[in-house]
C-alpha cells in the first residue's frame, strides 16, 4: 500500500485540462444543474399532485379510474425516488453523499413521523389529561389502570397471550416450514392451507370461529366442538364463558391466523440458508436432525427473532378478535381492547391514552433484544 | 432448470429406501394432521357457504359428511345474491385501487430506508432505526382521530399548517395511511433482510463505480425478492382485510366502498344477512389466496447462492 502512495499524489496535481469550458461557461452549467435539481423533483410533485386532483373530481367509468389510480399509486413513489437521486446528482461533490442517506430515509421518516410519531406524543400528552382531552390529571390515569379489577385482569391475560400466542405459532410456523422445505412435491399446496387463514378478515374470522364454538340451549348444535361433546353424551358447554379456559380458547383463534405469517417468513429465511453449507453438513455426515440445529437453526436466528418481534407486538395489540368473540366478558379483557373500549366506547380519552402508554413501555425490553442484535450483526460483518 | 440446479440437487434423487421412508413417513403424516387442523375452520365455511338458509340455522355443518349426496341441501343462491344485489363487484374494484398502491409504495419507501439503515453511513442512524422500530406498537385506532383532523382542516396539535388538505375521501389519503401504519414493519424486516445480505456484493459494486441508487434497483431489488414478495403479501392482506382505515379515511358511500365494507354491511343490519355471510366472506378471501399463490414462485431455495464466491 505505501508504495502506492506517491503515484496517488501525481494523479491529484495534475493540472487542469486543456479542454476545460471558460469560466462563464463553467457558472452557467453549474446554475443549470441547480435548476435541474430543483426542478425534477418539484415537477415530480406537481404531476402526482394533479394526477390525484383529477381522480378525485373526475366521472368516468369507475373501472377507468381505478386504473389510473394503481398506475400512479405504483410509478408515481419510483419517479419521486429517482427525481431526488437526480437532484443529489446534480448537487455539489462534497455534499453528494452526505445528503444522500437522506434522500433514502428521509420520506420514510417524514410519512412516519406525520402518521405514527405525531398521533403518538399526542397520545402521550392525552394521558396526563381528563375525559375528554381537558385539564391536567397527572397520573391519575395511570393509577386507574393499576387498580381498577377489569384492567388488572385484561393486564393478567395480555401477559398470557404474550408468554402462549407468539411461541405456538413461531414453533408450528417453524416447524412446518422445516418440514414442508423436504417435500419433493406439494410444498405450494400445504404452506396455502397453513397461510388461508390470513386471508380471511375479523368479520369473516367471526363467522368461521362461530362454527367451532357456537353454544346453543335447545336444538341441535351448531358449533362443532359442541356437536362432538353431545355426540359422545355430554351435556353442552358455553365455550367462551368458560373462566378462565375461554382465554386459550380465544388464543386458538389468533394462533391459527398468524402461524401463516412466522411460517411464510421463516420459510423466506430457510431457503436464503446457501444450500451449498447444508450440502457440506450433509456429506461430514450430519443427520437431518443434526442439520437443522446446527445449522439451520443458527442461520436463521436473527429472523426468529424478528418474527417473535413482530407477534409479540401484534398480541399486545390484538383487540378485534376479543370484540368479535366475546365482547371482552366473561374474563377475557385484553389491553387493548380496553384501550379502544375506553378511548370509543366508555368515551374517557384520558384513561385509553393511559393503556396505550403502557403498552408502548411493554414493548420496551423487546426492543432493546433487538438493538444489541443489530448492533451485534453490525460488528461482525 | 439451470444446470447448476440439476446438479444441486441430484445427490437427492436416489437416497437409500430405508431413509427414503425414515425421512418421508413421519414427516408427511405431520404435515398433514397440521393441515387437516388448520382447514377444518374453513372447510366449516366452504360448507356452510352452499347450504341452504334453513339448514345453516338448524344444524351443524358437519352433518354434511352423513349426507354428501343429498342435493336438497345444496344451493348457490347465496353466491348469486351477494355478487348480484350486494354491490360486490364494485367494492372489488375499490379494494384493488386502495389495495394495490397501499402495498407497493410503502414497500418502495421502506426498501430505500432499510437500505440506507443498512449500508450508508448517517449521523443517528441507530436511533433514527430503533424510533422507526419502535412505531410498530403505535396501535392504529389510536391515529385515526389526529389524522382525521389533520386531513380535514391541516391541523398539527390544534394549530393548522400548510398540510394540503381537505385529502380525506382520497385514494391518496388511504394510501398514505396504510402506507403509515405499514411502514415500520416494513423497515424491520427489510432491513433485517437487506442487511444480511453479503457485504462483498455491494463493496464490489461500489468498486466497481456504482452508486448507491445504481447498486440499490440493480443489486439489493433483485437479491431481496423473497424478502419483497413475502412482505407484500402481508401488505396486502391487511390492507385487503381493513375495514377501519377505509372507513374513516375513504368513506362509506356505495361509490367508493371497499369490500370490507360491503362484508360488514352484510353483518350489521340484525342479522338479516346473517345467511349470506359464509359466501361473502369466500368472496372476498379469492384474491388474497390468488396473490399468495401467485407470489409464491419467488420464495424459492438460493435466489442469493453464488452471487458471491467464497
Amino acid at each position: 500500500m505505501t508504495g502506492r502512495t506517491p503515484r496517488l499524489e501525481v494523479v491529484k496535481e495534475e493540472p487542469p485540462q486543456a479542454g476545460a469550458p471558460p469560466p462563464l461557461m463553467r457558472i452557467g452549467l453549474t446554475l443549470l444543474r441547480a435548476a435541474s435539481a430543483v426542478a425534477v423533483p418539484i415537477a415530480a410533485f406537481i404531476i402526482l399532485w394533479l394526477s390525484f386532483e383529477w381522480l378525485r373530481d373526475a366521472r368516468v367509468n369507475r373501472g377507468v379510474i381505478v386504473l389510473v389510480a394503481v398506475a400512479v399509486g405504483v410509478f408515481g413513489i419510483f419517479a419521486l425516488y429517482w427525481a431526488m437521486d437526480f437532484a443529489v446528482n446534480r448537487m455539489p461533490e462534497a455534499w453528494r453523499e452526505s445528503i444522500r442517506p437522506w434522500v433514502f430515509v428521509g420520506p420514510a421518516l417524514v410519512i412516519l413521523g406525520v402518521f405514527l410519531l405525531y398521533p403518538a406524543v399526542n397520545t402521550i400528552l392525552l394521558s396526563f389529561r381528563g375525559p375528554s382531552g381537558d385539564g391536567f390529571v397527572g397520573l391519575e390515569n395511570y393509577g386507574f389502570v393499576f387498580t381498577d379489577a377489569g384492567m388488572l385482569r385484561s393486564i393478567r391475560n395480555t401477559l398470557g397471550w404474550i408468554l402462549i400466542v407468539p411461541t405456538t405459532a413461531v414453533a408450528v410456523g417453524l416447524g412446518f416450514a422445516v418440514l414442508a422445505d423436504k417435500l419433493r412435491r406439494g410444498e405450494a399446496v400445504a404452506k396455502s392451507i397453513i397461510f388461508l387463514p390470513m386471508a380471511v378478515s375479523f368479520v369473516g374470522a367471526s363467522v368461521v370461529w362461530g362454527l367451532i364454538y357456537n353454544y346453543k340451549v335447545f336444538g341441535n348444535q351448531t358449533g362443532l366442538l359442541n356437536g362432538i361433546v353431545t355426540a359422545f353424551g355430554g351435556d353442552p358447554i358455553a365455550w367462551l364463558s368458560r373462566e378462565p379456559w375461554n382465554n386459550l380458547f380465544l388464543m386458538v383463534i389468533m394462533i391459527w391466523m398468524q402461524t401463516g405469517f412466522a411460517m411464510v417468513i421463516l420459510s423466506a429465511a430457510i431457503k436464503s440458508v446457501p444450500e451449498d453449507i447444508i450440502e457440506a453438513a450433509r456429506i461430514d455426515g450430519a443427520s437431518e436432525v443434526q442439520v437443522f440445529w446446527r445449522v439451520v437453526l443458527p442461520s436463521i436466528l436473527s429472523t426468529i427473532v424478528v418474527v417473535m418481534t413482530t407477534m409479540v407486538i401484534n398480541v399486545l395489540k390484538v383487540f378485534d378478535i376479543v370484540f368479535v368473540m366475546t365482547n371482552g366478558d366473561s374474563g377475557t379483557e385484553v389491553m387493548a381492547e380496553r384501550m379502544i373500549r375506553w378511548f370509543f366506547r366508555l368515551r374517557h380519552d384520558g384513561r385509553g391514552a393511559a393503556i396505550a402508554v403502557i403498552l408502548f413501555l411493554a414493548i420496551i425490553p423487546v426492543m432493546a433484544v433487538n438493538v444489541r442484535r443489530f448492533r451485534a450483526e453490525e460488528a461482525i460483518r | 432448470m439451470t444446470a447448476s440446479e440439476t446438479t444441486l440437487h441430484a445427490p437427492r434423487r436416489h437416497p437409500g429406501l430405508i431413509r427414503r421412508l425414515w425421512d418421508r413417513w413421519p414427516v408427511k403424516v405431520t404435515l398433514i394432521v397440521v393441515c387437516v387442523l388448520w382447514l377444518i375452520p374453513t372447510v366449516g365455511l366452504l360448507i356452510s357457504s352452499f347450504r341452504t338458509t334453513a339448514l345453516i340455522q338448524s344444524e351443524g355443518w358437519w352433518t354434511f359428511f352423513t349426507k354428501p349426496l343429498d342435493t336438497a341441501q345444496w344451493t348457490v343462491s347465496h353466491y348469486t345474491t351477494v355478487l348480484g344485489q350486494r354491490n360486490f363487484g364494485n367494492a372489488f374494484l375499490n379494494s384493488l385501487a386502495v389495495a394495490i398502491p397501499s402495498t407497493v409504495i410503502p414497500i418502495t419507501v421502506a426498501s430505500f430506508a432499510a437500505y440506507a439503515f443498512s449500508w450508508m453511513n448517517f449521523k443517528g442512524r441507530y436511533i433514527l432505526f430503533v424510533t422507526v422500530v419502535g412505531l410498530l406498537v403505535v396501535p392504529l385506532q389510536m391515529a385515526l382521530i389526529p389524522l382525521l383532523r389533520l386531513y380535514t382542516s391541516g391541523e398539527f396539535f390544534g394549530i393548522s399548517t400548510p398540510f394540503p388538505h381537505p385529502i380525506n375521501g382520497t385514494y391518496m389519503a388511504v394510501w398514505l395511511a396504510h402506507t403509515g401504519f405499514g411502514l415500520p414493519l416494513a423497515v424491520y424486516l427489510l432491513r433485517n433482510y437487506i442487511g444480511s445480505l453479503p457485504s462483498s456484493i455491494i463493496e464490489s459494486a461500489q468498486i466497481d463505480g456504482a452508486t448507491h441508487f445504481q447498486i440499490f434497483v440493480r443489486l439489493i431489488v433483485p437479491l431481496s425478492v423473497p424478502a419483497l414478495a413475502s412482505f407484500a403479501i402481508f401488505q396486502f392482506l391487511w390492507v385487503w382485510n381493513d375495514l377501519l382505515v377505509a372507513l374513516v379515511f375513504l368513506g362509506g358511500t356505495p361509490q367508493v366502498q371497499v369490500i370490507t365494507q360491503a362484508l360488514a354491511e352484510l353483518k350489521g343490519q340484525y342479522g338479516q344477512f346473517e345467511h349470506l355471510l359464509p359466501a361473502a366472506a369466500f368472496i372476498s378471501m379469492g384474491l388474497p389466496l390468488a396473490v399468495f399463490f401467485g407470489l409464491q414462485r419467488y420464495f424459492v431455495r438460493g435466489l442469493t447462492a453464488g452471487a458471491v464466491k467464497g
